[in-house]
């Protein structure tokens, strides 16, 4: 008997959305959203190659060429090897005394994409704007 | 003053008429930032890097992966070297604002990232982010 009361309660006139279990729905689909969202975005290191065929004339003590061999050894200028971990104090000291200095960096053939990424890295920390991408020797 | 003294009478329930608003309003700022990764190549470990920014415009995002086997992806598809400058610059047209994100094994070789550069600047693509994560 009680149960058929409640029957008849419920289908006498309740033209309503029930909204008590819409915050319920809402949360849920949060929570989904809340799970597939990546938030990291894309991240690198950003770089504007110069156009094709592009030959610009540049004055030799404004370069500054940085050779990265295939074991990751570094030299600069032909003449001074530095480590990694001192290419940045040496970059920013030469950045120092010229400041239209422009860095070549120039990589083997066979050098790791992770070293070269490192120096890459290391050149831009030091501050240096204008950094040209020599292509490997054949 | 009466009014004071009836507020702070009884009533110790949270209201929850408006949870759902909050809920949706929260439901779609989650649904208007979610980005979908779209392209993944296994296997590819990216390298670290201390200097890195963000891309903000996703939409011009195109990406090449190098693999540690030396095999070259555009977007998600196997591509032959000699390809990418024609699809480059095929996606350059349809966008000028065009992103090259390079995405490429630690162990790839750097003779491949030159040669795909060099393909990129013939195609004009000349926008291009070396793809690393934040060195921790």
């Amino acid at each position: 008997m009680a149960k058929k009361a409640g029957v008849q309660r419920r289908n006498k006139s309740n033209p309503e959305i029930p909204t008590s279990s819409m915050a319920d729905i809402a949360f849920l689909l949060i929570v989904f959203f809340l799970v597939t969202t990546t938030m990291n975005q894309d991240k690198g290191i950003g770089m504007q190659l110069p156009p094709a065929g592009e030959n610009k004339k540049i004055q030799k003590k404004n370069i500054c060429n940085i050779w990265v061999n295939s074991v990751g050894g570094i030299l600069i200028n032909m003449e001074q090897e530095v480590p990694l971990g001192g290419l940045r104090a040496e970059m920013e000291r030469r950045l120092s005394e010229n400041d239209k200095l422009i860095v070549s960096l120039k990589a083997d053939e066979e050098t790791s994409y992770d070293t070269f990424i490192n120096v890459l890295d290391e050149v831009k920390l030091s501050g240096a704007q204008r950094i040209s991408l020599a292509s490997p020797e054949k | 003053m009466p009014d004071f003294a009836k507020k702070s009478g009884v009533q110790s329930s949270i209201p929850t008429g408006s949870m759902a608003d909050i809920a949706f309003l929260l439901l779609i700022f989650f649904m208007v930032t979610t980005v979908f990764v779209r392209y993944r190549i296994p296997g590819i470990v990216l390298p670290r890097a201390e200097k890195v920014e963000e891309i903000k415009m996703r939409r011009h995002i195109n990406y090449v992966w190098v693999s540690a086997d030396r095999k070259v992806f555009i977007n998600d598809k196997l591509a032959p070297m000699g390809a990418v400058a024609a699809t480059f610059y095929e996606f350059r047209l349809a966008n000028p604002r065009l992103i090259v994100s390079l995405k490429c094994d630690v162990r790839a070789p750097y003779g491949i990232v030159s040669r795909v550069l060099e393909e990129l600047r013939k195609a004009d693509a000349l926008r291009v982010n070396f793809a690393t994560d934040k060195e921790r």
